[in-house]
């Protein structure tokens, strides 16, 4: 109907009184969103500003003895695990969605389970059994007298495997959801116009799931740069390495904004990209659901075969490895001070859940009630912090707030007051910083189920006598209650596993779990990292089970 | 009860609806029945107090509810509406459906209310049943219980049948009206199906353009269309030249027909005369003969489409046992007990 279209959600721009009315509230919109926009855009800002006013002897040095290090390793990365990432989130994917093999469904939602392991842990494991030390080479010199021919895990080999493993299932979700949802009604057209089945595996089911494909790697690659934790226990100099050290090792803070800036001009450069593919996912509708391409022979096996290897490597043996290690250190290692990082660790992350849940929903409200561009595009950009590494929110928010504090103690101190820092290293800075880095993933599902309620639900709310206040209470709120549950406990778990921003904004001492996988794997007591390790796993499989029991979700 | 005062309605600068009148007795079921995109969405949407009244006003109950200046907010009208989509809330069971807008109660009576309610829809004991648990049909009737517990002193239904099967339509649209008027309230419905409109309404306005074209019973609109367009749009007929011959008589091929009220035409203008299917009678005996071009099989009827000698077409409606092969002459005799003509050029 017409005259439907025209009460669609979503109007005509400025062609209905609707519209004349939200212009009416635009400012409400942007007023309401500009606050929390900020979080973000604040330490952005603050981080490109410094990119436009380069000092020369900052850059001279970085130019000389940091930068092309950090330049080739970022490329090695960034080519070695796309290639990585794509090889095994597209081919399980293609396994699980497509094919019938034995053990698909199990691995079908097992091969979900690294995303429960956090890059640096995935990192400590591999480093710890396979170096020279290690079990395996330890094993091999044992039953071969020698090991000298194994490959060293400490190297750029070693990073890429170890990252790819632990970031494939970015590309995995989303390509499964793609081929799942695309069907193989496509593929057999494809074969009626003669096409083999191998040639129509490459010119239509990839080209049709490549929005997917593309969105899930531009994820991978920011979750690549933004590593911190994997890449320092390799010793491996990326941006967020040089980051640190240019703060904490050699106190030059404009050397570390510098570096920052350059990264985020690479992250948004992925950004933008995330965002385009974005907006190409049509969905298909589900054709012949259910029917797959059952595997025979040798093809069979080795679908069983490559799966079971991706899911050791990447889950079971690091867990095998991490309890083991536990179990030797647990009677001394576990002691007084483990309850303090636990709580701290979950404190905060319960602070920062609860904090962006509440933004998450003052954005989702904005977003729907008031649909003038302003507010839709502080909408976009309050979200865009996912893109943003750790390391780059830290100093981003650190250098405002440094100054803030300077102001506040020069206005303190005739007044007797005698710290050195009044917002400085609390934890309250700390929840500015993760606010922004895990806005997008608190909003995403608040969103999605704003977006279920109709206008129609509304309107039938208020024509049956209920004022806009009372249809936020009795409809907006018990319809959203899952996806601000999903949205808690998914900020709360990445807050858990979130290393850079905790390490370099908090308090000295003010250790969390995180913070002491950090402090024993620099110096290389994997063992005894093992310990917090293994509790941030656990708390990380919470959000996975949730992920399969809702099937393949975005 | 309701009235349209002169309503004009829009959408930024354009107009949806211009200079619209209608009124609604105490307990009477009115119908907006028009093609997509005529506005009659719009209209219900503006009495509910989701659109702005641009121009005129809409009076009920004597109060003054919507006009250019002020308008009453939708919450406060005491207006249901049944939704095209339902808008069941998913997250409530029928029984919290349907006591959702009875706030102002206290517990015993919504109970009560709720009761009364399921009953009237024929959904007793199914209270504490979940939306997506239920049938098409039942979350309609949900929907027409939620919007008739807080009693309104109108009801507007929105397509209220269009998401459901064929066969279930009908027998909805009968039921909904028995419904209705036990409850004796006065509705509004706006559909884009005649049969629909019929088998619900009191009185029905034909819109096309953002305005009424006519504004009477179903009865009227099909026998007495007030101009070509509702008679086209209305029931099936086929138009025959003819002739006035005299103030009340118009001479056409099957003959020369007379009415009791006058024409406007002044005799010997032509003017096209409106022949619908059952004004059309097979007769074996009559000297009028016609060709059969096509027919449509209707169980108890045929429809033909027949060819007269000058060539012009008319519809006839015959019962199914004269079944006659297309390209045969057949007998006919014209009847028309409501002769309707429109001046050439009207």
């Amino acid at each position: 109907m017409a005259d439907h279209a025209l009460n669609r959600p979503i109007p005509l721009p400025g062609h209905s009184p609707r519209a004349v009315a939200h212009r009416r509230h635009a400012g409400r919109g942007i007023a309401l969103t500009l606050p929390i926009a900020l979080l973000t855009l604040v330490p952005l800002l603050v981080v490109l500003a410094s990119f436009l006013s380069p000092q020369p002897a900052v850059w001279t040095h970085l130019a000389h003895y940091v930068l092309p290090d950090v330049l080739r390793n970022t490329a090695l990365l960034i080519g070695g695990v796309g290639c990585g990432v794509l090889l095994l989130g597209v081919s399980l994917a293609w396994l699980t969605a497509m094919c019938e093999f034995p053990g698909r469904r199990f691995f079908a939602w097992a091969l979900m389970l690294p995303l429960a392991m956090p890059a640096y842990v995935l990192a400590f494991v591999m480093v710890g059994l396979l170096d020279f030390t290690g079990p395996v080479q330890t094993w091999l010199r044992a039953a071969f007298g020698g090991s000298g021919w194994f490959p060293p895990i400490r190297s750029s080999g070693g990073v890429v495997l170890v990252l790819s493993l632990a970031f494939y299932p970015y590309v995995y979700l989303l390509a499964r959801n793609a081929f799942a949802t695309q069907g193989r009604r496509a593929l057999e057209a494809a074969q009626m116009l003669g096409v083999s089945r191998r040639k129509a595996f490459w010119r239509v089911a990839i080209p049709m799931a490549r929005p997917w494909i593309v969105g899930g790697l531009t994820l991978a690659l920011m979750e690549t740069l933004a590593d911190f934790g994997a890449v320092s226990v390799f010793n491996f100099d990326t941006f967020t390495t040089a980051i640190y050290k240019a703060w904490f090792a050699l106190f030059n803070l404009p050397a570390a904004s510098q570096l920052a800036s350059l990264l985020v001009l690479f992250v948004l450069a992925l950004a933008v990209i995330e965002q385009r593919v974005r907006g190409e996912r049509l969905y298909h509708a589900r054709a012949g659901g259910g029917e797959r391409i059952a595997l025979r022979g040798s093809a069979r096996w080795g679908a069983v075969a490559w799966c079971t290897l991706v899911l050791l490597v990447a889950f079971v043996i690091p867990m095998i490895q991490l309890g083991h290690w536990v179990a030797q250190v647990w009677a001394d290692d576990f002691d007084a001070r483990y309850p303090a990082f636990i709580g701290r660790s979950v404190l905060l992350a319960a602070l920062a859940a609860l904090l962006v849940m509440a933004l998450a929903l003052a954005l989702a409200y904005a977003r729907r009630r008031y649909r003038d561009a302003g507010t839709r595009w502080l909408v976009r950009l309050a979200t865009l912090g996912y893109a943003v590494p750790g390391t780059v929110l830290a100093v981003g928010v650190f250098i405002p707030i440094a100054w803030l504090d300077n102001l506040l103690l020069a206005a303190l101190q005739p007044l007797g007051f005698d710290g050195f820092q009044v917002l400085k290293g609390t934890v309250a800075v700390m929840l500015l910083a993760l606010a922004a880095r895990f806005l997008a993933v608190g909003f995403q599902p608040v969103d999605s189920a704003m977006q279920r309620i109709t206008r129609n639900q509304e309107e039938a709310a208020r024509s049956l006598g209920l004022r806009s206040r009372q249809v936020v209470a009795r409809l907006h709120l018990p319809l959203l209650r899952g996806g601000l549950l999903t949205a808690l406990l998914m900020v709360f778990v990445d807050v858990m596993k979130e290393m850079p921003i905790t390490l370099m904004t908090r308090a000295f001492g003010w250790d969390t779990l995180a913070v002491r996988v950090f402090e024993m794997t620099s110096e290389g007591m994997w063992d005894r990292a093992a310990l917090p390790a293994l509790f941030i796993v656990l708390a990380g499989l919470l959000p996975v089970m949730l992920l399969t029991r809702h099937g393949a979700p975005e | 009860m309701l009235h349209l005062n002169d309503i004009t309605l829009r959408y930024g600068d354009k107009t949806v609806v211009e200079h619209l009148s209608l009124s609604l007795e105490p307990g009477q079921i009115g119908c907006l029945l028009g093609a997509s995109g005529c506005g009659k969405t719009t209209v219900l949407r503006a009495i509910a107090g989701f659109e702005t009244v641009r121009d005129g006003a809409i009076v009920l109950d004597g109060a003054t509810i919507a006009d250019a200046q002020r308008s009453v907010a939708p919450e406060l009208r005491h207006i249901g509406m049944v939704f095209q989509d339902y808008a069941l809330f998913p997250h409530l069971d029928v029984a919290g459906n349907v006591a959702f807008g009875l706030g102002a109660l206290d517990r015993a009576a919504r109970r009560a209310r709720v009761d009364e309610l399921l009953a009237l829809v024929g959904l007793a004991g199914q209270g504490g049943r979940y939306p997506h648990e239920l049938s098409g049909g039942q979350q309609q009737r949900v929907a027409l219980a939620r919007a008739l517990a807080p009693s309104p002193r109108l009801l507007l239904l929105d397509e209220p049948f269009s998401n459901l099967d064929v066969a279930l339509r009908e027998r909805l649209a009968q039921e909904v009206r028995a419904i209705l008027k036990a409850a004796g309230t006065t509705a509004i419905l706006v559909t884009h199906d005649q049969h629909e409109a019929f088998a619900v309404a009191d009185v029905v306005g034909v819109m096309a353009d953002g305005h009424i074209r006519q504004w009477a019973t179903p009865y009227r609109l099909y026998h007495e269309p007030a101009d070509r367009f509702v008679a086209d749009f209305i029931g099936e007929g086929a138009f025959l030249p003819g002739r006035f011959v005299g103030p009340q008589c118009i001479e056409i091929e099957l003959g020369e027909i007379c009415r009791t009220v006058p024409f406007a035409g002044q005799p010997g203008d032509t003017a096209d005369v409106l022949i619908r299917p059952d004004d059309i009678q097979h007769d074996d005996a009559s000297p009028t003969r016609a060709r059969v071009l096509t027919k449509a099989f209707r169980g108890a009827e045929f429809l033909y489409t027949l060819e007269l000698p000058s060539g012009a077409r008319v519809l006839s409606l015959v019962p199914s046992h004269h079944d006659h092969a297309i390209g045969e002459a057949i007998g006919i005799r014209a009847e028309i007990d409501h002769l309707i003509a429109f001046a050439r050029g009207e």
